[in-house]
């Protein structure tokens, strides 16, 4: 006869659920594993690193006359510069992130509501915040592991084929924008995960952030104009003195709300020690200024506000999917 | 062993609203060790959200479910380590084997790695995939992936288990291993079963006792026997017959028998209703009289007329029914 060989060890049954988080790591770890093994990440890593590479290309082609003008932190430069109208590896990132996000998060919840492994996940002894927790830090890590490996890999391809060696104060530059770009895309990845739990189908979640991410990235500027212009016409020359100060900075601010220009602003600042202020400024400000660059903790401290705002706006995309799912019943 | 009197499940006065509609009703319910318990019903009576709050998935409107005296809601964790559920349709991660996806409801449950390799042999085993445990999920038919089910559900070694559904989309031959194991695992194991369904007949093979589910209320409870005989009593007997030749004089002499209420036909078969057992009379008479009988059934006892006579009694619709009754009989002439 068949019988189960289980013994009933009540010592060995207490010890096995110890840790009170039971689940978490086995969770996070079967996420991990999905995404590296999926043909989905692998078209992610290879769009990415195609697109860093094309844009190290058009750097590498630019930088000759970029170093004309300014022939200070050039290492950074390899990062920063546009060439041949290829797009620098910063705006791509800028670009590409929420895509990166999107892939990550987009059908994590909603894929397994469809093939029924949700519930029955949910009926094994563990809190139920584990199975979006776990989702979200698996995501979270597969892109720190991507953008750490991809920002390292475009900058030894530079030192290899420039012979620049970074200095101290450049290789800090490059980590804080690899955290903010690690940011960026979670925030994203956030988002997708929302939406993942409010849609029934992975399509309409997807299709959800894809218009968040065109809407951010495109129109979020126009609107931003529009409005400010609204608020504070510049139609005559009159206005022109009374509202431009107002209306620039109206704008910029309905920008900022945009994660897409808080992060291009971020970066470009942090990655260009030459940038000295992110607002506007006028004439009698400047005066009496010494023209040089920005030390690292000062253009630190000019982009705090945006790296505070977004992991603030990463942790409410998280807490809205969070509460979503907790409050959403399974079945 | 051999107390059963150990209560596993008990719920109190347990009531879930859906806005307006309430999907599970003042639910008072208790199931005892070792007992395989069928609740039926028909498609939304209520029986899944009653199980998802058993298993504090879902959150009751109102009153309590209990599992070994812990509550459902609050101490869920608890309740879910001692409770296997076996969704309707269990669905597992297509890219894994089986034999991964074993493990990790075992790592799930934190259980050490050594057990984990040990039971899901023994489990595979038992429920006969070992030949396929290495193959992707995609690739399983419906019976293996309900078999991996349930080699899932026992991978915590569960006292309770709840099955959904569980013969719903099987072939003949699944449903009589399924209906096997069921029995193994309540009557060897001694765990406790609670099964949902709306398949009366296979319910009706293993049940102890069954709950009948009628739009979140639940209209009868207790041993299909016990229920059976209540039936007879509080409703006369319903007698399938079906006579060659079939002619005027036969339905005249039915009528002329002692506590016949009304005759209907289904086809060829005439349908007797009586106040009395009136088979016994009936055969003589048409035995003496040349008549050929070819069918005889007294109908009642069987869950299939158990479960239509609550139905009415819950106020059934008729078309109802008639389904129900049609389907009944399509199998007991099979």
């Amino acid at each position: 006869m068949k019988t189960l060989a289980i013994k009933r060890n009540p010592a060995e049954a207490a010890q096995s659920y110890k840790g009170r988080r039971t689940g978490l790591g086995a969770l996070f770890g079967k996420e991990l594993a999905d995404h590296l093994r999926s043909r989905r990440f692998l078209i992610i890593v290879i769009l990415i690193y195609a697109t860093c590479f094309a844009s190290l290309y058009g750097a590498l082609s630019g930088i000759e006359s970029a170093v004309e003008n300014d022939s200070n932190f050039i290492f950074l430069k390899l990062y920063t510069t546009t060439g041949n109208s290829i797009p620098s590896f910063m705006s791509f990132l800028a670009l590409l992130g929420p895509f990166v996000g999107l892939v990550l998060g987009f059908d994590a919840i909603n894929s397994e509501r469809s093939s029924g492994t949700l519930n029955r996940l949910a009926a094994q002894p563990i809190y139920r915040d584990s199975i979006i927790i776990g989702k979200f830090l698996a995501g979270s890590v597969i892109i720190v592991i991507m953008v750490f490996s991809m920002g390292i890999a475009v900058g030894a391809v530079g030192v290899l084929c420039t012979g620049l060696v970074p200095e101290f104060e450049e290789v800090l530059r490059i980590l804080v924008f690899f955290v903010l770009t690690c940011v960026y895309m979670a925030f994203w990845l956030g988002l997708s995960v929302f939406f993942s739990v409010i849609c029934r189908h992975s399509a309409t979640s997807a299709m959800a952030v894809i218009a968040l991410w065109l809407f951010f990235t495109i129109f979020m500027s126009m609107v931003a104009k529009i409005l400010a212009g609204a608020v504070y016409p510049i139609s005559d020359q009159y206005e022109a003195v009374v509202n431009s100060l107002n209306n620039y900075t109206l704008e910029l601010n309905l920008n900022r709300i945009s994660p897409y220009y808080l992060y291009s602003e971020a970066v470009s600042t942090v990655m260009n020690p030459s940038v000295r202020t992110v607002n506007v400024v006028t004439m009698q400000q400047l005066d009496g200024a010494i023209s040089g660059y920005l030390s690292f903790g000062q253009s630190l401290l000019l982009i705090w506000p945006h790296l505070t705002g977004m992991a603030a706006l990463m942790l409410a995309s998280f807490a809205c999917s969070y509460v979503g799912f907790m409050r959403q019943e399974i079945r | 062993m051999g107390q059963n009197t150990q209560t596993m499940i008990r719920t109190v006065d347990l009531t879930k609203r859906y806005g307006e509609k309430t999907a599970v009703d003042h639910l008072n319910l208790t199931v005892q060790k070792g007992e395989i318990f069928g609740l039926l019903g028909p498609n939304g009576a209520g029986k899944t959200t009653t199980i998802l709050m058993l298993l504090g998935l879902t959150e009751p409107t109102a009153g309590n479910a209990f599992i070994l005296e812990r509550d459902c809601t609050r101490n869920s964790i608890d309740v879910k380590r001692m409770v296997g559920y076996l969704p309707d349709n269990p669905g597992f991660y297509p890219d894994l084997t089986g034999r991964q996806n074993l493990w990790f409801t075992g790592r799930l449950n934190g259980l050490k790695e050594e057990l984990i390799q040990e039971r899901t042999q023994a489990l595979l085993e038992r429920v006969g995939m070992t030949k396929a445990a290495d193959k992707k999920t995609a690739t399983y038919s419906k019976g293996m992936k309900q078999r991996l089910g349930i080699a899932d559900v026992l991978m915590k070694d569960p006292q309770i288990i709840i099955m959904d559904e569980p013969t719903l989309g099987l072939d003949p031959e699944g449903m009589r291993e399924l209906l096997g194991l069921m029995r193994e695992l309540a009557k060897e194991d001694g765990r406790t079963l609670l099964i949902s369904s709306h398949q009366l007949y296979q319910v009706q093979q293993i049940c102890d006792r069954v709950g009948i589910f009628v739009d979140g209320t639940l209209v009868a409870c207790g041993k299909i026997d016990d229920l059976g005989k209540q039936v007879q009593q509080e409703n006369r007997y319903l007698l399938e017959l079906k006579v060659s030749p079939c002619d005027d004089r036969l339905l005249a002499a039915i009528q002329s028998q002692k506590g016949v209420e009304t005759i209907g036909k289904e086809g060829e078969t005439f349908l007797v209703q009586s106040r009395t057992d009136i088979r016994k009379p009936l055969t003589k008479y048409l035995g003496t009289n040349g008549y050929t009988i070819l069918h005889m059934h007294q109908r009642g006892g069987d869950l299939d007329e158990i479960y239509r006579l609550y139905f009415e009694k819950a106020g059934q619709s008729d078309e109802n029914i008639g389904n129900k009754t049609k389907s009944g009989r399509g199998r007991a002439v099979l």
